[in-house]
């Protein structure tokens, strides 16, 4: 990088083409910029370089020059001469510098290839038809792509431990193991949990867990991620279902503010694993494993799929007619969800101007991790703030609404995904109000709720979150919901047409943020939805950056302006 | 012309009679006056002088020692360190024990003589794992030093301090290799670190600068200075300075260490004169002049070619100079100056899957082409003395030993590369010959006929 923090361009020469790429990077990424692949096994960008693997062999050559004068040294024909290097270097361990020359399909650079790809299957099991890796292997790719296509080894293959638990989600192949290490790189670089490592030496190396450990932390399932082979398994998806029959939808996880990308894979309509997706300034390449189980709530039993009216299951037309009842006295409330997505805060936000309700909100806090499991619990919490849905940061309950009901005049309750009691409110507070529940799961508000308006779950919808890092970011429905649900902000958008006696418009998330970009004041201003790249976008805050936020620094992240935690707040909230 | 009559100052006084391993038999016999020389000059001057002696590593690769000094990284300030190597496990190599057990304060006045050269923080000794009573000999060596404020805080009132710890090995080979050493020193697996960029002078124990230096190479420090650069490098000859002790193991009549000039002999005068030739009947097939690593050479071979210094040479396989570049120009090396001699009654082949055995139970695993073709290689010439042969195994093997060679962290590679390389090229029709040798009867006798030392 150069002094303005623009990344200074140099040029090298790759595979006798010049090319122009950011110096301090190594030779796999330098060619991948300009389409050519360097097989490796051991590098990983999120991790240190190993060099063990040895795939990523290249040639290398720099131009000469004199070592007395520094004078470049010239051949026959007035060009500086190239001194190759007579041994491959490795991709991974080989940074650019100005002029290099780099041959990726050299006769040297092959050779080192196929030896590789031969030594790396001589002990390798016949395991393919039963490997849950098969259809994603790196081994099984660049076989293809690299190998000699034929095994020149007629002795016996080694033989070691096969179902190895390594924790109470990942299990080990021993035999399918090549050795890279990034797993354990991974234990002691990102989650800081020192493991994993190999015993005994040679080819008999075989992984394991330090005596009286296990892989237990909550990242334990990123190893299986990066191992590029079939060796570490999820316990949970080892046998369930092969790769290439899982459809990819992009999403975010909702496990918390820190917004992580992932990919939802599912099989007609079946949820089958999470697994992350990387972006470099929000989660890497990683995921928490507590997050790869949210999927598993699409098919709870507690799952609310019928649209209920004063105890009876009814059509959603009945269920709106009622609820637009309900709020069309004016002594109402909203509780608003961190768990919402921008366009339904935006859309409750709505609602309750033309209701002059007032919205309340309850943040839900932990501990942080300092990696992607933020103190803030829920996935929107800015977007609450950003659509103007509540003009304060929250705190961990909903006394201001216990007060409003204590005065008795609130007649009917708008809340959306809160267990009211959960949250400070008694069963006695409520009494006299009406309740109109929106969420995804039965809980004990939804059971005393006079209308029932069963909700998507993230994985059934598609919509925009705004991370800790005041990142606006999509994701797309990946399974079909329970028949006969549609999105809530439809349902909220009929509501709230209904309510002015209008017939609701057709609404599309793209022509729902034409309205949302109008918001004068908010950092979502001027936003279409079409033009939020897949990795998000990076919101100005502007003067939401002040506000009392409860994650502490953490991976891509750094609170800025963190002031003091939201916890000690609650006596401050008491008007 | 008479054979060389052997030199030795480093091991002048290790066998001689009534020399103990204690200080004060290392103090009546000049000890540490040179370590009191030393603390009274510039630490830069002795530098100076070691690079002046043109003395090289005595642990393998010989590279000259005042070089590898000069690539200390100064500038960052860190702490510096000093390693004595003495991991000594190159089958064939039996040299630095000689002066571990009987003269253990050469080596600390040459360590701690050094030490203050490089200005380093602290010094460890590596020593190799199987050395029980060496590592005991050293620790009660250093802490009669110690006592006497040889080693330590404030080495004789100088104002320089520096501890030498003795850690115990970890009982693999490729402890020995320097970067293996220095990961296992930090008390990890010794796998060795990738170069660039941890290179020991820069990045080396605790990411520290350090130097790492054999056994014999940190007492010849102490000779260096006795004698002054330039007369060091009057012994032996150009480029090929001071002595070097030689281990002749194998089918020799006197096999032992020997301590010569540099080129003061020949292969030949070595085996034949200082070692008593070979057992009676019997004529030369084979010698791996410098530890197992080193290749082959046959005994019918000649060389030719020109030296560095312009003279031509052909040579016989007994005409080679023992000196650094002697066995170079032969195409082979004198690495850890370990000589192995095999008469005619050596079968070739097992010979290999002896040295292949070694290797594949050595590699430390951490890359691909080195475990994998170690282990391969093994394999192969196992089932060729089990019975199985092939006679496209000969190919097989040349051709797995080149995916290995120059493709590896470490220099590993290239040591179980070269026997394989070596032994086939140069026998390839006994590894032939083998494919056609019946199976024996019983199949199950097929290890056991096998001579797995
Ligand atoms: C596989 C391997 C094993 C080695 N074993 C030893 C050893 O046992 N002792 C030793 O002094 N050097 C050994 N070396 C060489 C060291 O890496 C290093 O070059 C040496 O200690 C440097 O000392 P010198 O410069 O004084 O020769 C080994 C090298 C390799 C590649
Ligand atoms: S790891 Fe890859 S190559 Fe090995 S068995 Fe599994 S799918 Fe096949
Ligand atoms: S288990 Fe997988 S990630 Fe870990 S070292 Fe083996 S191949 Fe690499
Ligand atoms: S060459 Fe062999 S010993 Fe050296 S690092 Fe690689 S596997 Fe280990
Ligand atoms: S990617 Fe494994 S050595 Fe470079």
């Amino acid at each position: 990088m150069s002094g303005n923090g623009k990344v200074d361009m140099i040029p090298i020469i790759l595979n006798g083409e010049e090319v122009e790429v950011p110096s301090g990077i190594n030779l796999i990424e330098a060619a991948q910029i300009h389409g050519r692949e360097i097989p490796h096994y051991c590098y990983h960008p999120k991790l240190t370089v190993a060099g063990n693997c040895r795939m990523c062999l290249v040639e290398m050559g720099m131009p000469m020059r004199d070592r007395g004068t520094g004078e470049p040294v010239l051949d026959a024909d007035g060009n500086q001469k190239i001194g190759w290097i007579p041994k491959p270097v490795i991709g991974c361990g080989t940074n650019v510098a100005p002029g290099m020359r780099v041959n990726t399909d050299s006769p040297l650079a092959k050779d080192s290839r196929e030896g590789i790809m031969e030594f790396l299957l001589v002990n390798h099991p016949l395991d393919c038809p039963i490997c849950d890796q098969a259809g994603e292997c790196r081994l099984q790719e660049f076989a293809m792509d690299y190998g000699r296509g034929y095994s020149r080894f007629v002795e016996r293959k080694n033989v070691k431990p096969k179902r190895t638990r390594l924790g109470p989600r990942v299990t080990l192949d021993d035999e399918r193991c090549i050795l890279c290490s990034r797993c354990i790189r991974f234990c002691q670089e990102v989650a800081k949990d020192d493991v994993l490592g190999f015993v005994d030496r040679g080819s008999y190396s075989t992984l394991t867990c330090f005596p009286g450990k296990e892989l237990s932390n909550n990242y334990s399932l990123n190893t299986v991620d990066i191992c590029p082979v079939g060796a570490l398994t999820s316990s949970d998806f080892r046998f369930k279902m092969r790769v290439w029959f899982l459809k990819e939808s992009p999403s975010i996880c909702t496990e918390s503010s820190s917004g992580a990308n992932t990919l939802v894979e599912s099989r007609e309509g079946q949820i089958y694993r999470i697994i992350p997706r990387r972006n470099d300034v929000v989660n890497d390449t990683w995921m928490t494993d507590s997050g790869r189980e949210l999927f598993k709530q699409v098919q709870s039993e507690s799952r609310l799929t019928a649209h209920r009216s004063d105890g009876a299951e009814v059509t959603l037309d009945a269920a709106v007619a009622r609820s637009v009842e309900l709020l069309s006295n004016d002594k109402i409330a909203i509780v608003g969800s961190c768990n919402s997505t921008v366009e339904e805060q935006y859309l409750l936000r709505k609602l309750a101007d033309q209701t002059k309700a007032e919205t309340h909100l309850s943040g839900h806090f932990g501990d942080d991790d300092g990696l992607l499991l933020s103190a803030d619990r829920t996935p929107n919490l800015r977007g609450a703030l950003a659509t103007g849905m509540v003009k304060k940061y929250p705190s961990d309950n909903l006394k201001p609404l216990a007060l409003q009901l204590g005065k008795g005049d609130l007649k009917t309750l708008l809340v959306v995904n809160e267990d009211l009691f959960a949250l400070g409110i008694t069963k006695e507070q409520i009494k006299k109000a009406k309740i109109i529940y929106v969420g995804t799961h039965e809980n004990e508000t939804s059971k005393m709720a006079d209308v029932v308006l069963p909700s998507l779950t993230v994985f059934e919808k598609s919509g925009t979150f705004i991370n800790r890092n005041f990142r606006l970011q999509k994701f797309f429905q990946a399974v079909p919901g329970p028949a006969g649900l549609v999105p809530d902000f439809l349902v909220l958008n009929r509501i709230a047409s209904e309510l002015l006696g209008e017939v609701a418009e057709s609404l599309g998330l793209e022509s729902l943020w034409k309205e949302i970009g109008k918001l004068r004041t908010s950092c979502l201003k001027g936003i279409a939805y079409r033009e939020i790249p897949s990795d998000g976008l990076a919101l100005d805050p502007g003067k939401l950056a002040d506000l009392p936020y409860v994650e502490g620094p953490a991976l891509n992240f750094s609170p800025s302006k963190v002031k003091k935690a939201v916890k000690a707040k609650p006596k401050a909230a008491k008007v | 012309m008479a054979v060389a009559k052997e030199k030795r100052i480093i091991l002048k006084y290790a066998d001689a009679k009534g020399y103990s391993n204690d200080l004060p038999c290392y103090l009546e016999h000049g000890g540490y006056d040179m370590l009191k020389k030393a603390v009274k000059s510039k630490p830069e001057d002795i530098c100076e002088e070691v690079l002046k002696s043109g003395v090289r590593g005595r642990g393998g690769a010989g590279f000259p020692t005042g070089m590898k000094w000069k690539f200390l990284d100064r500038k960052s300030g860190k702490p510096i360190y000093l390693i004595c190597n003495a991991d000594e496990s190159e089958p064939g190599t039996f040299k630095d024990r000689q002066i571990i057990y009987k003269d253990p304060h050469q080596l600390i006045e040459g360590m701690m003589i050094s030490a203050y050269a490089i200005q380093a923080k602290q010094a460890f000794i590596y020593i190799r794992a199987e050395f029980f009573e060496g590592a005991r000999i050293l620790d009660r060596a250093i802490a009669e030093a110690k006592a006497k404020k040889l080693c330590g805080d404030n080495v004789l009132g100088s104002g320089y301090s520096c501890d030498i710890v003795v850690h115990r090995g970890a009982g693999a080979y490729i402890c020995g290799e320097e970067t293996g050493l220095i990961e296992s020193l930090e008390g990890k697996r010794p796998n060795p670190r990738i170069k660039p960029p941890y290179f020991p002078a820069v990045l080396g124990v605790y990411q520290c600068p350090t130097i790492v230096n054999n056994v014999e190479t940190l007492c010849n420090v102490k000779h260096i200075l006795e004698m002054g650069a330039d007369a060091f490098a009057q012994l032996g000859i150009p480029n090929n300075t001071g002595t070097r002790i030689w281990c002749v193991s194998g089918q020799v009549q006197k096999p032992g260490y020997f301590e010569f000039e540099c080129g003061a002999l020949t292969l030949g005068e070595m085996i034949y004169d200082v070692c008593g030739g070979l057992n009676p009947g019997r004529s030369l097939k084979a010698v791996i002049p410098g530890g197992s690593s080193a290749k082959v050479l046959r005994a019918d071979e000649r060389f030719t070619g020109t030296l560095k210094d312009g003279t031509d040479f052909d040579w016989g396989v007994t005409d080679i100079p023992l000196d650094f570049d002697g066995p170079i120009a032969a195409g082979t090396m004198s690495g850890s100056g370990g000589i192995i001699v095999m008469d005619d009654s050596v079968d070739i082949v097992e010979a290999l899957a002896n040295v292949n055995a070694f290797y594949a139970h050595e590699s430390c695993g951490q890359c691909t082409p080195c475990r994998e073709g170690s282990l391969w290689m093994r394999k192969i010439t196992t089932r060729m003395c089990s019975g199985g042969a092939r006679e496209e195994d000969s190919d097989l093997l040349v051709s797995v030993a080149n995916q290995i060679e120059g493709r590896t962290i470490c220099a590993f590679g290239e040591a179980a590369a070269w026997p394989t390389q070596s032994f086939v090229a140069k026998f390839k029709d006994e590894f032939i010959a083998k494919a056609n040798q019946p199976a024996p009867d019983d199949d199950a006798e097929g290890p056991a006929r096998l001579r797995l030392i």
